[in-house]
This record gives structure tokens, C-alpha cells and sequence, in this order.
């Protein structure tokens, strides 16, 4: 494989054109005990723009996830491919994958090494082979950005 | 300074009229002084270098010229006795003196800046300065109080943009603009409209670095002429690529950076026409921009030196100043004509299906600056497989983000050439192009 189809893994290219978690879907009411909270990020260099919408139950994991966003194939396939690993998971193991995520976007290609880091983040290893492009790893990262900073905004990270 | 660029094409002189653009002997001559365009990328692969809008490469005679002045006369200029001093400065004069006649000016009004950035906040500074009275009664022209308006085009890069908002918000002066047609030429239609007795100040690009359309300079300056308004042109894009004389256009200011005419980054020009700058007040100051200091007050150089506060970048304007020459020997008129020829290369990927071009298709007014969308792939993508097949281009929004609001897309691909970008160059960079959409899977 070259290394711009180890950049451009299938798994990319069919999360770009097929998004997970795409369309903005309301917020919940406070009542029902949820936390909920936006961001928008954007990619000042070329454009890219995500916003995000995240949802969190009161025992403290992601009820759910949606969004809207445009840019390149990385940064939208990025979004849905986070959308799909943390809908349901505990704020403690959301706060893990970003991690993980992050480390892999450091390995310059080399991938994590670790067989359970990378089960974990099933097909978002298929990301690897962006990390051998320094100007392509803030696409790959913009969601988690956002994310993270909706999170934040939600409340639910002070109170976890 | 010495030049010894290796060609010298036909007879021609800077400037003059010539039919054809570069031989194909005179091209490969010019391409031997290139010595990065010999290496290769991704994995072996020969280079096509698409984005000199962005910054040209340099001939080895520009990196030598910056060497023998490190080796051989490096000292600081306009100070001290020595012999190093003396010919430092002669070698910083003789530079001011080549980009002068290479850009129709007189040496007296070309300011060293450290780029074309820096040289238009001068005088967005200028402005400023002289509205809370600085520069007194002589400074007049420059004064700015809340009514006035400044006219920019909806085409800028930012550097021609950002500054005159700042003033407008210093100030109280009102933004207006030029809007661009779907073609991506100024719309010129409610001119009499936009540029009108309250404008103070009329800023333009020459040449687009997104569409490659060079605006109706004569045109421009005759309204801003008419009302009194001063013209400020952004020349970053045209002096690398075209025969650009800055007496016959008429503008009161003009700005230009040397790493894009193939010369060092950290310099650049502003150029104003003399009885301005004689005029206008000083806005970075500190040292060698001064007559008398006392500590009470100070009063200010002539200009070009008035501008020029602090140590000044000598290596890079002794090699801004080799560029020049290397460029006049080669002859504008020429290379323009070489550009036109590989903007027609270009604007064939219209053809290609899914690609659409941002700009004007046809060659009249315009430069090989292409930028492009293809339908359903992001410009990032784009970019990406073409740099895996050794080409560079530029992609993003490229300092102009109106520009790309205003045809509503967030991003795209551009393709730019210099003097030594080849006919063949761009024909790998159509065929590369005409694969990416089946990369993507893309219907
Ligand atoms: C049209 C135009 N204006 C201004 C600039 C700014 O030039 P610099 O970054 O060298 O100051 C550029 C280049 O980026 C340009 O293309």
C-alpha cells in the first residue's frame, strides 16, 4: 500500500461519504436530568468546521452524539468514526479514547503498538496512516476538539 | 552587486514587447539556475512546483549574491566609517536603486520592508498617525475623521484587507468594496457609486492570487484620481510575473514581497510616490529613522529612510535587489508571456469533468494563477494526491476568505507558475488531476 491509500483507508473513505451522527438533533431538556452541551470548532488553515452536539445521561456517559460540518475527507470521516465509538460510553472511557486518539496522532504512522489501545479504537486506527502527514493531523483531531470542548460546556465534566 | 544570471534571452530588454514567451533552450537555462527544482519528493519523484504564488524558489545566483555579502561586506549600513560600512551600504543603495528600475520608480521612493504586509500596515499606520495630528499641516492628505470612506475590493488578500479594517476601526472611517463578478473580475458597474467624494482612499490588488485577474488599474486610478482619493496598490502578484511600472500606472502607493520575485523572504517595498512620503508621518520608529534626538522630542529623516526604523535586513535586500536584475535581464515581457501561455495549459482542466475553475477561463487580463473545486472531493484531498505524485499546489482559502465566501466555498486547489514552470509540468499536473475524483470514489 501506498502511503496515500494507508492515509485514504477505505474505512475513511466510506465514513465520508456515509457520516454517522451527521444533522443536528436537538438538545434535551434540562429536566430530564441530561447535561448537554455545543461547540464549534474550526481549522483556521483550511476552513474546516465542525459543530457538535453532545448529550450525556445523568449517570454520566454519552447518551448520544450529532453534528454538522464541512471540510476534507479526514476531518468529516474523524466525526463519524468518534460518533460510533463513544454513543454510550461512560465519560471516564470517552476521556481514554481521546487519549488513545491522540497518542496515535503523535506516532508519525507507527501506529500505538498496544493491541487493547487499538481494539479500542477499532476503526479508528484506520487513521494511522494520517499521522505520517503533519498537516493533516488537525483534521483528523477536530472532532475530538470539539468533542472535548462540548463536554466541557455540557457541565458533565465537573460533575463526573 | 554582482549578477550573473546564466541566461539572457533573445535581446530582449526589461520590458519590451516580445511575441513569445521563453524558448524551450531558454527555459531549461532558467530552470539550471533553479537548484531546488533539481531534487525530488515522495518517494523519488521529480518535483512540479505549482505554488509560487504562494513563494517563488530562488535562483543560485540570489542565494550566492546573500552569501558574498555575509562572506565579503557584511556590516550594518548608514553607520559607523569603516570600509565594510561603506560598501555594506552601497550594496543596500545599489539594490534600492535595481528594484527601482525594475518597477518604474525612483530610488528615493522605494521604502525597504520587511515584506508587502509590513509595507501597506505603513501606511495604513501613516493614516492613522497623521489623523491625531502627527505629521502636522503636511501630513493633511492623510488625516481621517469618522464620514470618510476606504475602498477595498471583495478580491483582497488579507494583507490588503485586515489593515485598512484596523484604520477604519482607529479612525471611524466607513469600509466600502468592490464587489467581484461570477467570473472573478471586479465588478465595476456601481464604481461611480462606491468610490465618491468621501473616499480618502482607494486599495487594490493587481493581480488576484486566487483568480489571477489583473484589475483595470488605468480605470481605477482615474476614479480615485477624480475624487481625490489615494491608491494603494498590492503588487505581491504581478512585479514576479509581468512587466509592472509603477510612474506609468499612477498609483500613490505599491507594495511587493522579494521571496515571490524569486528573491530572500523577510523584505519586501513599499513604494510611494515621492511628495507622499516626503508628507506622510513616520509609524515604526526607534533608531537610523532620525535627525536630531533630544529628550524632549525628534525630528525625523527624509524619506526612504524615515521608514526604515532599526537594523535593517541588508543580506535579503541585496538579494531582493539581485531578483530584480535577474528578472529584467530575463526581460517581463517575456516571461509574461511565458505565464499566459501556462495559464492556457491551466484552464484546459476546466475540461476535466467535475473540476470547476474559480476565476476567469479565458487568458485576456490574467496570469497562471488557477484555483479550482472538484466536485464532491475537498480541496485538502485534492492537494493530497496530487503532492503523492511529486506536485505541489496550494489549497485552503488563500488569505482571501471573502473572496471564497463570496463564491461560496470554504476552500480550494491552486495552481500558480513562475519563469520556470514548464508547459509539461502542467500537463502532469491535468493528468494527475483527472484521476482524483476516481480516488475518491467520487460519481
Ligand atoms: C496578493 C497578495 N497580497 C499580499 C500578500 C502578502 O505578502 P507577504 O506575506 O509576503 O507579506 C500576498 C502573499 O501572501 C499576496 O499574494
Amino acid at each position: 500500500m501506498s502511503t496515500l491509500e494507508q492515509m485514504y483507508q477505505q474505512v475513511i473513505l466510506d465514513h465520508a461519504k456515509h457520516p454517522v451522527g451527521r444533522g443536528l438533533v436537538d438538545l434535551p431538556s434540562a429536566d430530564q436530568g441530561h447535561l448537554a452541551g455545543e461547540s464549534h470548532q474550526v481549522n483556521p488553515t483550511c476552513g474546516d468546521e465542525v459543530t457538535l452536539r453532545v448529550d450525556v445521561t445523568p449517570e454520566g456517559s454519552v447518551a448520544g452524539v450529532s453534528w454538522e460540518g464541512q471540510g476534507c475527507s479526514i476531518s468529516q470521516a474523524s466525526v463519524s468514526v468518534m460518533t460510533t465509538l463513544v454513543e454510550g460510553a461512560p465519560l471516564a472511557e470517552v476521556a481514554r479514547l481521546d487519549r488513545l486518539f491522540h497518542d496515535l496522532m503523535s506516532s508519525r504512522g507507527k501506529g500505538l503498538g498496544d493491541d487493547d489501545a487499538e481494539d479500542a479504537l477499532g476503526d479508528a486506527t484506520a487513521f494511522t496512516g494520517v499521522s505520517q502527514y503533519p498537516a493533516r493531523i488537525k483534521c483528523a483531531l477536530l472532532g475530538w476538539a470539539a468533542l472535548k470542548d462540548s463536554l466541557a460546556r455540557s457541565g458533565a465534566l465537573a460533575t463526573s | 552587486m554582482t549578477t550573473t544570471a546564466t541566461v539572457r534571452p533573445g535581446d530582449t530588454a526589461p520590458g519590451a514587447a516580445s511575441a513569445v514567451g521563453l524558448s524551450t533552450t531558454e527555459l531549461a537555462a532558467v530552470r539550471a539556475d533553479f537548484p531546488l527544482l533539481e531534487r525530488t519528493v515522495r518517494g523519488g519523484q521529480p518535483l512540479v512546483y505549482l505554488d509560487s504564488a504562494a513563494t517563488s524558489q530562488k535562483p543560485q545566483v540570489v542565494l550566492d549574491t546573500e552569501v558574498d555579502f555575509y562572506e565579503q561586506r557584511n556590516a550594518a549600513v548608514h553607520r559607523g566609517a569603516h570600509q565594510l560600512a561603506e560598501e555594506a551600504t552601497e550594496a543596500f543603495e545599489q539594490a534600492r536603486a535595481a528594484v527601482a528600475a525594475f518597477v518604474g520608480a525612483d530610488e528615493g521612493e522605494i521604502v525597504w520592508q520587511p515584506g508587502a504586509t509590513a509595507a501597506i500596515n505603513v501606511v495604513a499606520y501613516a493614516f492613522s498617525n497623521a489623523s491625531l495630528g502627527r505629521g502636522g499641516e503636511a501630513a493633511v492628505r492623510f488625516r481621517l475623521a469618522p464620514g470618510d470612506e476606504i475602498v477595498v475590493t471583495e478580491a483582497e488578500h488579507h494583507a490588503n484587507l485586515v489593515p485598512w479594517q484596523e484604520l477604519c476601526a482607529r479612525t471611524g472611517a466607513v469600509l466600502r468594496w468592490i464587489p467581484v463578478t461570477d467570473d472573478g473580475r471586479l465588478d465595476l458597474a456601481d464604481l461611480d457609486r462606491i468610490v465618491t467624494e468621501r473616499t480618502k482612499v482607494l486599495a487594490f490588488g493587481h493581480v488576484s492570487n486566487v483568480t489571477g485577474a489583473v484589475a483595470p488599474v488605468a480605470t481605477l486610478v482615474a476614479a480615485a484620481r477624480r475624487v481625490g482619493a489615494l491608491t494603494v496598490l498590492d503588487a505581491c502578484q504581478s512585479v514576479p510575473n509581468m512587466p509592472v511600472d509603477f510612474h506609468e500606472l499612477g498609483v500613490d502607493f505599491a507594495a511587493f514581497s522579494g521571496h515571490k520575485m524569486l528573491g530572500p523572504t523577510g523584505v519586501g517595498a513599499l513604494y510611494g510616490r515621492r511628495e507622499l512620503l516626503e508628507a506622510m508621518p513616520p509609524t515604526v520608529t526607534g533608531g537610523s529613522m532620525v535627525e536630531v534626538v533630544t529628550m524632549e522630542s525628534t525630528t525625523y529623516a527624509p524619506p526612504p529612510q524615515r521608514f526604515e526604523a532599526g537594523t535593517q535586513m541588508v543580506a535579503q535586500t541585496v538579494g531582493m535587489g539581485c531578483a530584480a536584475q535577474y528578472l529584467g535581464e530575463l526581460g517581463m515581457a517575456g516571461v509574461a508571456q511565458h505565464e499566459t501561455e501556462l495559464a492556457a495549459e491551466m484552464l484546459k482542466i476546466a475540461d476535466i469533468p467535475g473540476v470547476r475553475v474559480i476565476g476567469p477561463l479565458d487568458t485576456a487580463d490574467r496570469l497562471a494563477v488557477v484555483s479550482f473545486v472538484v466536485d464532491g472531493v475537498h480541496a485538502h484531498d485534492v492537494g493530497q494526491v496530487l503532492d503523492d505524485k511529486g506536485i505541489a499546489v496550494r489549497v485552503g482559502h488563500h488569505c482571501a476568505q471573502p473572496l471564497h465566501r463570496r463564491f461560496g466555498v470554504a476552500a480550494t486547489a491552486r495552481a500558480s507558475a513562475s519563469v520556470y514552470t514548464t508547459v509539461e509540468e502542467v500537463v502532469a499536473f491535468r493528468e494527475a488531476l483527472a484521476g482524483v475524483r476516481a480516488f475518491f470514489g467520487a460519481e
